[in-house]
């Protein structure tokens, strides 16, 4: 079977300091996967190393078996927040109709279709109502579920997203993950940065423990156990504990 | 064509030119660098000059045209060798522009170019410099150059428009769809360079800055969609020009001067009285809502 | 050999000199925190925005007084390091935006009311345009007085309230907690930099000076991590070039200064870029190569706690 995600020995370093080392893992097509460790584990970089944004060291990445190229249009990625230029003159439709721009192609317009597409992406994530908002109007939350959107538009087969819970309320997180699983029912496959391990068994299938190398990688039952965890974290006790108990909540 | 109205079209046209490639300029936070340009262009001409030994037009847009990109590079260099932005910028535009200023004052006597020229341009003498091509009827000179740049600029920001917007609003999200964000970005200093060699013996080194940045800062605090900025970008520039050149033969004074000062004067209004972002107009709502919670 | 010994020995020369040394010596030191505050454009902005009010002053007083003008200048260079952070603060406009909308502006305006100085019958031989380009030639005695002595002044105030603008500058939020007042520091480390500049642009102009905030304090981060220290070296590349510049305008028949001294400091930072011990390129690349080896022989644990 073709596997969506396959990397290899990738390392990666920034100037002087290896962020990645030896990071392998594969992902299986149309799982949810949750990609775990704690701030600066390189998760980020991961992400960016496996989409070509950023130079690797050495290392493999195959995107369903193939060396990734972006014009294959097939992978969609949601930066984590902050990345933009809030005050650009720009629309909440707008920015969800940039997600079409990779299909759209090189001296063309945006067609009718393209349009539609993004309203109804934008109404897949309840934002009907602000198409014509200017972004930095909107609140942190509806913000986030703009970015989502303009993903959805891309139409891939393959999603990152870093970090999309952050700064948002209950109820926009449960109305993420519900659009995350109805992606996953079209067959697509979602790797998403998170943080909050108390909820890592509810929402993914499969875990990427990350913290410089690869600690796990897996079904969430059979990788997300304590001595991961501890591996995972280090010496943070107090913090532990609370593993624990997330650990034997099921 | 009388005098004044080859004056009147000359500045309108450079108004369009900068008035549309500054705004990418602000979007991408690029102003400095485009600071920088304009004054390291001066480098290209002289050195255009003294390789041909001649003042063609064709030879200043291109030396123009490394220079300019030569600082972007510089720049960039310096900067991702780990220097703060600002910085590598003043190191750069400083160093280039003082060898030019150098060259120019050792070849002063076969350098038909002397610096105030370049950095205060000479609109008034424009009209006078002539050149004949082909059937045509003889044009000023710089007419031709900043028509030849309006039309290249405004073709390329038609062919790649959704590619600068997305590589303004998010270079990641660009480069994670395969758009090659470095080469957007070093076609926008082209342009700015031959931008800049085109206005300069118009406006001059220093002034065509306030024609790049000016309006479209104008036009940032008054809209909300990118097209809407580039045309009232434009539309500003072209009033800057007009009403900077008749402010100038009344007071008989600089006219590449008044042209900026015009911009500026733009920009003020507009920054007081702006429907939602001038200064003026935050305060209102404010004492209205004050005035509500007193009753 | 024998012309620098000639020159060396003629009075104006020696006092020219001094001015520039101390000017150096007096950016190096203000530029370096420039630098660190991110606000050396501002300089560059400040520069730029002297042009009118040395105009404006020489319209109203009619002469060519050196004191007179730079407070002309030191005005509109104040009024224009204020504008840009009104501007900043108010409305979506970038901070790289404004600096470069005032510079342009208030430059345009100097460029009127220059035309409109020139028209006087006095205006012709008034020398202003030396302001732009800095003709340190036309520097004389007297001027040279005001020049080294408020570069002393400048230097001496930025000496005493050392540790106040090195907090302030690294961590403002943890300034005010020790309840130092922020606003009048920053508003007197801005005066403290219009100061410099307006000091420096007769000898190098307005469109340089940056040069002289940003260059020098850039050479001297390569070769130590230390505040202290790196203001100290600042300076004196900064007098440094400011020396060798004057020397070689002074060779030739009417080269400006300005130019020069900004040659003269870029070698300097070039050569610090490169060969600075630690910090350096070339020092870099050497541990990059030892460190990659480092981490290919042994798989090192290096994960984040
Ligand atoms: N552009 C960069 N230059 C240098 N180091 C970086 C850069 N980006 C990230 N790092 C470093 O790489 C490590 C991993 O960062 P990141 O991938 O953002 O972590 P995470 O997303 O897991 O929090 C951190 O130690 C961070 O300091
Ligand atoms: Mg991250």
């Amino acid at each position: 079977m073709l596997n969506p995600v396959d990397v290899k020995n990738l390392t990666v370093a920034y100037q002087k300091k290896a962020v990645l080392k030896n990071v392998t893992f594969t992902v299986p097509e149309g799982k949810l996967i949750g990609i775990i460790g704690p701030n600066g584990a390189g998760k980020s970089t991961l992400i960016k190393a496996v989409l070509g944004l950023i130079p690797k060291a050495s290392g493999e990445v195959k995107i369903y078996n193939k060396k990734y190229r972006a014009k294959d249009r097939i992978v969609g990625y949601v930066p984590q927040r902050g990345s933009v230029d809030w005050d650009f003159p720009t629309s909440a439709l707008d920015v969800v109709l940039m997600g079409r721009y990779g299909h759209v192609g090189w001296f063309k317009r945006p067609s009718k279709q393209d349009n539609q597409i993004a309203r109804e992406c934008l109404e897949k994530v309840g934002m009907e109502g602000y198409a014509d908002r200017q972004i930095s109007q909107l609140s942190g939350g509806q913000q986030q579920r703009v970015f989502l959107a303009r993903a959805l538009a891309q139409d891939a087969k393959v999603y990152f997203m870093d970090e999309p819970f952050v700064g948002v309320d209950a109820a926009t997180e449960r109305a993420i993950i519900d659009l995350l699983n109805e992606l996953k029912s079209q067959g697509k496959t979602v790797l998403v940065v998170h943080h909050d391990l108390q909820t890592v068994k509810d929402y993914f299938d499969d875990c990427l423990l990350l913290n410089v190398e690869t600690i796990a990688s897996g079904p969430t039952e059979q990788v997300f156990t304590m001595e991961n965890l501890h591996q995972t974290y280090g010496g943070k006790l107090a913090f532990l504990e609370q593993g624990k108990m997330m650990v034997e909540q099921k | 064509m009388s005098y004044e109205a080859w004056i009147l079209i000359i500045g309108s046209m450079a108004g369009i030119t900068c008035g549309v490639v500054g705004c990418f300029l602000i979007l991408r936070k690029l102003s400095m660098l485009a600071d920088a340009i304009s004054h390291t262009v001066l480098l290209g001409i002289v050195l255009a000059f003294l390789i041909s030994q001649s003042m063609n037009g064709l030879y200043m847009l291109i030396g123009a045209a490394a220079v300019g990109l030569l600082t972007a590079v510089f720049v960039q260099l310096l900067h991702s060798s780990g220097i703060q932005e600002d910085a590598s910028i003043g190191v750069v535009f400083t160093f280039l522009f003082a060898i030019g200023v150098i060259l120019i004052t050792i070849f002063a006597d076969n350098v038909h170019l002397d610096v105030d020229h370049a950095l205060m341009g000479e609109i008034a003498f424009v009209p006078f410099d002539l050149v004949q091509i082909g059937f045509l009827p003889p044009l000023p000179k710089a007419f031709l150059m900043l028509a030849s740049v309006l039309i290249i600029n405004l073709v390329i920001i038609v062919l790649f428009y959704k590619e600068f917007k997305i590589t303004s609003f998010d270079p990641q999200m660009a480069a994670a769809i395969g758009i090659p964000v470095l080469l957007i970005h070093y076609l926008l200093m082209g342009m700015v360079s031959i931008t800049t060699v085109a206005s300069f013996d118009s406006v001059g080194a220093i002034l065509v800055v306030a024609m790049l940045i000016a309006p479209g800062a104008s036009a940032y605090l008054l809209t909300n969609k990118l097209s809407v900025m580039l045309l009232l970008s434009a539309v500003f520039g072209v009033i800057a020009a007009v009403v900077g050149y008749y402010a100038a033969s009344y007071i008989d004074a600089s006219i590449s001067g008044c042209m900026a000062m015009m911009n500026g004067i733009i920009f003020l209004l507009v920054f007081l009285f702006s429907p939602s972002k001038g200064i003026l107009s935050k305060r209102l709502p404010q004492k209205k809502l004050h005035e509500q919670i007193g009753k | 050999m024998n012309s620098i010994m000639l020159m060396l020995s003629d009075a104006n020369t020696q006092w020219v000199l001094v001015g520039t040394l101390l000017l150096g010596l007096a950016s190096g030191v203000l530029g370096s925190f420039a630098l660190l505050r991110k606000q050396s454009l501002i300089g560059d902005a400040v520069a730029h925005a002297a042009l009118p009010g040395i105009c404006i002053a020489f319209l109203l007083t009619g002469e060519r007084s050196l004191i007179v003008l730079l407070i002309g200048a030191t005005i509109t260079g104040l009024l224009s390091a204020y504008c840009i952070q009104y501007i900043v603060s108010s409305t979506i406009i970038k901070e790289d935006t404004a600096i470069c909308l005032i510079l342009s502006v208030f430059f345009g305006f100097g460029i009127v009311l220059l035309t409109k100085v020139q028209q006087l019958p006095s205006g012709n031989k008034s020398g202003l345009d030396a302001f732009i380009f800095g003709q340190a030639a036309s520097i004389v005695g007297s001027d040279v007085k005001v020049m080294a002595g408020a570069a002393a002044i400048l230097v001496f105030i930025t000496a005493i309230l050392f540790k106040e603008f090195k907090v302030i500058t690294f961590d403002p939020e943890f300034a005010k907690g020790l309840g130092l007042p922020i606003g009048f520091l920053n508003f007197l480390f801005i005066s403290l930099l219009v100061g410099v500049v307006v000091v420096g642009i007769q000898a190098v102009g307005v469109i340089l000076m940056a040069a002289l905030l940003i260059t020098p304090a850039i050479a001297a981060r390569y070769w130590t991590n230390s505040l202290s220290k790196m203001i100290v070296i600042s300076g004196m590349f900064g007098a440094f070039s400011g020396v060798v510049g004057t020397m070689i305008s002074a060779l030739g028949q009417g080269l400006p200064t300005g130019p020069f001294i900004v040659v003269t400091a870029t070698a300097i930072f070039v050569i610090s870029m490169l060969f600075a011990p630690e910090r350096g390129i070339i020092a870099k690349k050497i541990k990059q190569k030892i460190y990659y080896k480092q981490l290919n022989e042994a798989g090192t644990k290096g994960r984040v706690s």
